[in-house]
């Protein structure tokens, strides 16, 4: 993948596809320590132990027994190029949690890419689950979540064009502010 | 904050539909959100989707994605379902052609058959 963010959006398609009600991402960027944190926690139905060690398997890809977590040793592998790793924790019936660490500024460290068309992406599934989007860089904090959204739509729903077209241009402009206007 | 005021417009629109009962009606499309869909350009896709949408001010159509839907070879897949019609499939979409749907079959009801790859039964 060539962003981050769509590394991010397939771990939040993992997240729905196991009827996750509520999922948080955290970004971190501690620019002192040089390292990019991304964290996606949810409660849906989690993952058996066994599926567990197989999800992260090199070789699970080539597999096509089951199509949850593809995307997971892809994400895998783009950590450990960036000098960083991925951790996956998972309990069924009380949900998962996927923390990848890479090294900012590592030569192939992909861009963060289009975060809104992530979360507007996500937020377009037909189930309802609220999505909190929180993005830390140094001492500035960006945040978005999809129930503030809801109280300001009151009966209009989230998956009409214009509403999720507003929030991929809503939060890359945080975004944008968060990185005094440079583009990552 | 001016995106706040945005949203409230778009939110009064949409009220709006919601009154003429359009949304009894509503026309919908839907993006495959699969692994191998995102790695395809999906998202794009997807982006391209509300762009189009947004720029046409067409308010009566649902925007909404599902995960794997087991047609790899075929991603990025979008659905395209209009009240009282079947189900269109279009196969290895892209932005641009995205955005020919929503001109073609959204809003002019023209199926673009040279890019689908599935039709509903009905
Ligand atoms: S991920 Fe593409 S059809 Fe399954």
């Amino acid at each position: 993948m060539e962003e981050l963010a769509l590394h991010i959006l397939d771990l939040l398609e993992n997240a729905l596809a196991a009827g996750a009600r509520r999922i948080i991402v955290t970004i971190t960027e501690d620019t002192e320590r040089g390292l990019i944190t991304i964290e996606v926690e949810d409660d849906g139905r989690g993952i058996e132990a066994e599926a567990l060690a197989q999800v992260l398997d090199p070789f699970y890809t080539t597999r096509k027994t089951r199509k949850l977590g593809l995307g997971l040793p892809l994400f895998q592998a783009t950590a450990a190029q960036c000098g960083g790793d991925l951790t996956l924790e998972s309990r069924p019936g009380q949900g998962t949690r996927v923390v990848a660490t890479l090294q900012l500024g590592h030569p192939d460290l992909p861009p963060l890419g289009d975060m809104g068309a992530t979360i507007a992406a996500a937020l377009s599934s037909e189930q309802e689950a609220d999505i909190i989007y929180r993005h830390r860089r140094g001492q500035k904090e960006f945040q978005f979540s999809s129930s503030w959204l809801k109280l300001h739509l009151g009966e209009v729903p989230l998956n009409c064009g214009p509403v999720l077209d507003w929030v991929r241009r809503y939060i890359n402009k945080g975004l944008a502010e968060l990185h005094g206007g440079e583009d990552w | 904050m001016k995106s706040l005021e945005e949203l409230q417009r778009i939110k009064e629109a949409q009220l709006e539909a919601i009154r003429l009962r359009e949304a009894d009606q509503k026309a919908k499309i839907v993006v495959g959100m699969g692994t191998c869909g995102i790695a395809a350009g999906a998202r794009e896709v997807m982006s391209a989707i509300l762009d189009e949408l947004g720029k046409r001010r067409l308010t009566g159509v649902a925007v909404t994605q599902t995960g794997c839907i087991g047609l790899c070879a075929q991603e990025p897949l979008v659905d395209v379902i209009l009240p009282g019609k079947p189900r269109v499939t279009y196969g290895k979409v892209d932005a641009s052609k995205a955005r020919q749907i929503v001109a073609q079959h959204i809003v002019n009801g023209i199926v673009i058959s040279e890019w689908v790859v599935n039709r509903g039964e009905e």
